[in-house]
């Protein structure tokens, strides 16, 4: 939002809200592109498997796979609550 | 050899075929012979956008499983020399399409043809995926919305994996982004996306801008695809394509608000 409408409290244009989300939601689905076919299974597998000891939401495990030269690195990002 | 060209969009009701039947005829009216193809199988609908729907006999359904002869089934338009219609079946189900007697048909009227143009079906599955699967070209039917931009960018992976030439390594099929149903006011107004927000998202080339249109329906009820109204924005937008897609730069318009001529402000007239 520009800061001249913060002041006159005009509310965000819905079509800025619209290029926001489309921004995330692309930039998600681009990074899967070239991923294995297994990959949501695995994720959806692997969070199933976390919430048998912890209770997490869906969206706090991310998976990636990254390619090296000569190796793949999968890398698991899984944020657990406090306490 | 014929340049194949893929209409497609994920999302339904974008203007897929109102596109196609467009663009085809559009190509037809700069001389090039052109064949437009209906993979809608089941949902045909580019016949009546066409006007030809009163002369469908055979139909893609019937040559792919060997009842009829491509020349039975292709339709010639009746306005435009260069151009035929080859038609969707209205009763069988998508699953009497095969890759092999698609890429028969395909390989048949290359021969004959300067242009072939698919008019996809809607969705990311197997339908879909048999009419770009050939594809030298595609062009990406997209609204100013965000289920249509996202289906879009779906559809951009797809293309980029499972078509043949995705899959043969060759070089990938041509991109191109089509952006219908723009309605400036509301984008100066803050409530659509703009088309610069749309090129950024999907990171494609713009090969047109259809602005929202009275014309489209009126093409539609008559069976004359709106290229040929050349008095309407959209015919004149659509004929822009069809330059650039011939390679020609031809500059933008439409994206902007139109303000009104002098004699439709002193009468009142809607503009058409
Ligand atoms: N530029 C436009 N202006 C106004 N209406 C349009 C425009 N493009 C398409 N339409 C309308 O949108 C509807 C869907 O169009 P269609 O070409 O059948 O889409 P699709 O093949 O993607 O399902 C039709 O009613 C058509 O008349
Ligand atoms: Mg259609």
């Amino acid at each position: 939002m520009k800061l001249l409408d913060f002041f006159r409290g005009e509310r965000k244009k819905s079509a800025s809200v619209a290029k926001e989300r489309l921004q995330i939601i692309v930039a998600h689905q681009r990074s899967q592109r070239d991923q294995p076919d297994y990959m949501p299974m695995l994720e959806r597998e692997l969070l199933e498997v976390i919430r048998r000891y912890v209770k997490v939401d869906r969206d706090a495990v991310s998976i990636s796979l990254d390619k090296d030269d000569d190796c793949s690195i999968l890398e698991l990002n899984v944020t657990l609550p406090k306490g | 050899m014929a340049k194949i060209i893929v209409v497609t969009s994920g999302k339904g009701g974008v203007g897929k075929t109102t596109s196609a039947a467009a663009i085809a005829t559009g190509l037809a009216l700069r001389g090039k012979k052109t064949v437009v193809i209906d993979f809608d199988v089941g949902l045909r609908n580019l016949d009546l956008i066409m006007g030809c729907e009163r002369r469908v006999v055979y139909d893609l359904v019937n040559v792919i499983q060997g009842e009829a002869g491509l020349a039975q089934a292709l339709i010639r338009d009746k306005r435009v020399d260069n151009l035929h219609i080859l038609p969707a079946s209205q009763t069988r189900d998508k699953d009497a399409l095969t890759p092999e007697g698609v890429e028969k048909v395909l390989e048949t009227l290359s021969g004959d043809f300067d242009y072939i143009l698919c008019d996809s079906p809607a969705g990311i599955e197997r339908g879909a995926q048999l009419a770009m699967y050939f594809a030298d070209e595609a062009i990406v039917v997209t609204n100013p919305e965000v289920s249509s931009v996202r289906d879009s960018d779906r559809i951009l992976g797809l293309l980029a994996a499972k078509t043949r030439r995705a899959e043969r390594g060759e070089d990938p099929v041509k991109e191109h982004l089509l952006i219908t149903r723009y309605n400036p006011e509301r984008v100066d107004y803050g409530d659509m996306l703009t088309l610069e927000d749309i090129r950024e998202i999907l990171a494609i080339d713009l090969i047109g801008l259809i602005p929202e249109s009275e014309a489209v329906l009126r093409a539609s009820n008559q069976g004359i695809p709106v290229v040929h109204d050349q008095k309407s924005d959209a015919g004149l937008a659509y004929a822009d394509t069809v330059s650039r897609l011939l390679g020609e730069e031809v500059p933008l318009r439409f994206h902007e608000i139109q303000k009104k001529g002098l004699l439709s402000r002193m009468f009142g007239g809607g503009r058409r």
